[in-house]
């Protein structure tokens, strides 16, 4: 019960800050910079809540969000460029590139934690960091064009020969050009709130209790019935499936995008998200995707103490969300909350 | 308590080596339905050994393993749990990170017939599931005298309290046989005595069998109907309390010669 509040919290500042934001971008007042930072927002707290159930909750290190965002990213743009003649509306498609990014960033999450997830230790780790690697190069080596006879592909250059009026959706290192903006910033809000709804309600189930225990005590959770694999593998793909999501709609926000964007930096980042948010702690991670993805450029005017302010930021978030005596201290407060409703509820 | 009842747990010839060190040979144990079995012998006898045998912690080298009418062998941790052995763990394991209730909730995954789609979408199907659990799961921590203490975290409890959930979240996944792994180390004798009474009411009320392994001899001699003890890996003697406080092989194997 005491999650509710939390869980409160975190809907109402997505949801405030929708509205505010907004307004600003309707009536002109958002500068052209932050509104292009809306949807990469959304999409990287997407991206940070699916991984914070699978660091935080599930306690395993994935150094490979990147890799499945870039999955979803350029399925995604496939996706609606090859729906483009027969949708038209750009909300279905952009729905549907997102479920389909989704599905696929899922199967490799399923294919990578089967030999994975069944080891203790930190493979999972490696094999993610690899992964996100090996995924960069691949798209970066893809050429894909549709024609009337269906799709073509080729890690050749030049190699796709099209029939008149086919195009090109994958340009090798150049990746995607001349993609249809169909990605809104209110999809990119209700993608968050998906996610977040998704995480909460699981966490608050059997599996959501299973995946804790697991990673407690691996050897306690099995003497209980619990299969340690398949709770992991459910946090991991749930993870991979929401990097999917959020990678289509990152796509679908830009006319061109290359590969090399979904790099090993970006995993970093998020992961950063995630554990100066707070491990397990969904609010955190909004706040501090939030913040660390705008300060940089509110504190651009001034140059000399951008790093210095930033720095100081990132250090004390670390120190509210992390910190022992803070989680004990809060502990403390919701406990005596919870006796004053008891002793009220008595008289 | 009939002797003519089929046992629930019978094991034979059951040895295990780790390298080239036998930590347990040659072992059998039978235990009937509603018995409170002792596992006794001093330390580095393999007791905990034999549990970690028993649920499949440690694959036996040796012997067989029949449950319940069912011969165990190739049967995961899991299985085994589903099939009705709960334990505790003598260092303790708890889920210390998650509160007393969820530790107990996380006992009941195994009834659990709703899917992750209705969890997320929290309908009809999960509420009312998750309604039935949080009802038995408070049950339980009531019979453990844990009831107060359900939304700290397990962590945060004190050590007898501790080994006290132990033993409730092994109950929740309603076994037929409970494997308690020196539940009073660690507490005082108020604590012991309690103990005895729960062990002996939860046995009768759940109609389960428990073996225990023990140190303290007052309360293994107090609530063990039979004890089988242990010394370097091998059955040194079997017998009821008073049979075994007398047998000179095992006052020679604790006092040492
Ligand atoms: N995984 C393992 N690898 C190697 N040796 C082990 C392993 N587990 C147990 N042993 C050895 O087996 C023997 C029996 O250990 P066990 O823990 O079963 O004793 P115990 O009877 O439970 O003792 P205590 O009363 O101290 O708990 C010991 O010599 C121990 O070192
Ligand atoms: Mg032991």
């Amino acid at each position: 019960m005491n999650n509710k509040r939390s869980q409160i919290v975190s809907f109402s500042i997505i949801i405030i800050l929708y509205a505010v934001l907004e307004i600003l971008l309707k009536t002109g007042n958002l500068s052209s910079l932050f509104s292009s930072l809306l949807i990469p927002v959304c999409c990287y707290m997407a991206a940070a809540i699916g991984l914070n159930l699978n660091v935080g909750i599930s306690g395993e290190l994935n150094l490979g969000q990147a890799g499945f965002m870039s999955i979803g990213a350029f399925t995604g743009i496939c996706v609606s460029g090859m729906l483009s003649g027969v949708i038209s509306n750009g909300v279905i498609r952009l729905v549907t590139a997102m479920i389909v990014g989704m599905i696929l960033a899922g199967v490799f999450g399923i294919l990578i934690g089967i030999p994975t997830l069944k080891l203790s230790g930190d493979y999972l780790a490696i094999v993610t960091l690899a992964f996100g690697e090996i995924i960069k190069s691949l798209v970066t080596n893809l050429y894909l064009g549709m024609d009337s006879r269906g799709l073509h592909f080729s890690f050749v250059q030049n190699k796709v020969s099209l029939e008149p009026g086919g195009k090109m959706l994958l340009n090798g290192a150049m990746g995607a050009t001349g993609t249809e903006r169909i990605a809104s910033f209110t999809a990119g809000v209700i993608l968050v709130l998906i996610c977040l709804a998704f995480v909460y309600n699981l966490m608050d189930s059997g599996s959501g209790r299973a995946i804790m225990a697991a990673r407690d005590n691996r050897i306690a959770a099995s003497s209980i019935g619990i299969d340690v694999t398949r709770t992991k593998m459910l946090a991991f793909v749930v993870s991979a499936g929401m990097a999917g999501a959020a990678g289509a709609l990152y796509g679908l926000s830009f006319s061109t995008l290359e590969p090399r964007k979904f790099d090993f930096n970006l995993s970093i980042m998020i992961l950063v998200y995630v554990v100066l948010g707070g491990l397990g702690n969904m609010t955190g991670t909004l706040i501090a995707t939030m913040l660390l993805v705008t300060l940089p450029q509110m504190l651009r005017g001034l140059s000399d103490f951008r790093m210095l302010i930033y720095a100081i930021v990132l250090i004390a978030m670390m120190l509210i969300t992390n910190n022992e005596k803070v989680k004990i201290f809060i502990e403390k407060m919701r406990l005596r909350r919870k006796e004053k409703g008891a002793g009220n509820g008595e008289n | 308590m009939g002797k003519t009842d089929d046992p629930v747990l019978k094991v034979e010839g059951l040895g295990i080596d780790f390298g080239g060190l036998t930590a347990v040979n040659d072992f059998s144990l039978t235990v009937y339905p509603n018995e409170i079995r002792g596992l006794i012998g001093p330390n580095g006898a393999g007791k905990t050994t034999v549990f970690n045998m028993l649920t499949k912690v440690y694959d036996p080298s040796r012997g067989t393993i029949i449950f319940d009418g069912k011969d165990t062998s190739g049967m995961t941790e899991v299985e085994i749990n589903r099939a009705g052995i709960a334990r505790t763990f003598q260092n303790i394991r708890l889920f210390s990170g998650m509160t007393v209730l969820d530790n107990v909730r996380a006992g009941m995954n195994g009834v659990i017939t709703y899917g992750n789609l209705s969890a997320v979408l929290r309908l009809p199907s999960f509420r009312k599931q998750e309604k039935e659990i949080r009802e038995r799961s408070v049950e339980l921590l009531e019979i453990f005298g844990l009831k107060d203490d359900m939304d700290l975290l397990a962590g945060n409890l004190p050590y007898g309290a501790q080994r006290r959930l132990e033993m409730a979240r092994a109950m929740a996944t309603g076994p037929k046989l409970l494997l308690l792994d020196e539940p009073a180390a660690g507490m005082n004798p108020q604590e012991t005595e309690e103990l005895m009474d729960m062990v002996r009411s939860i046995r009768d009320r759940f109609d389960i069998s428990i073996l225990l392994i023990e140190h303290d001899m007052q309360l293994v001699m107090g609530i063990c109907e039979k004890i089988t003890v242990l010394n370097y890996g091998m059955v040194l003697s079997e017998g009821t309390p008073s049979e075994i406080q007398n047998d000179p092989q095992v006052i020679k194997a604790y006092l040492g010669d």
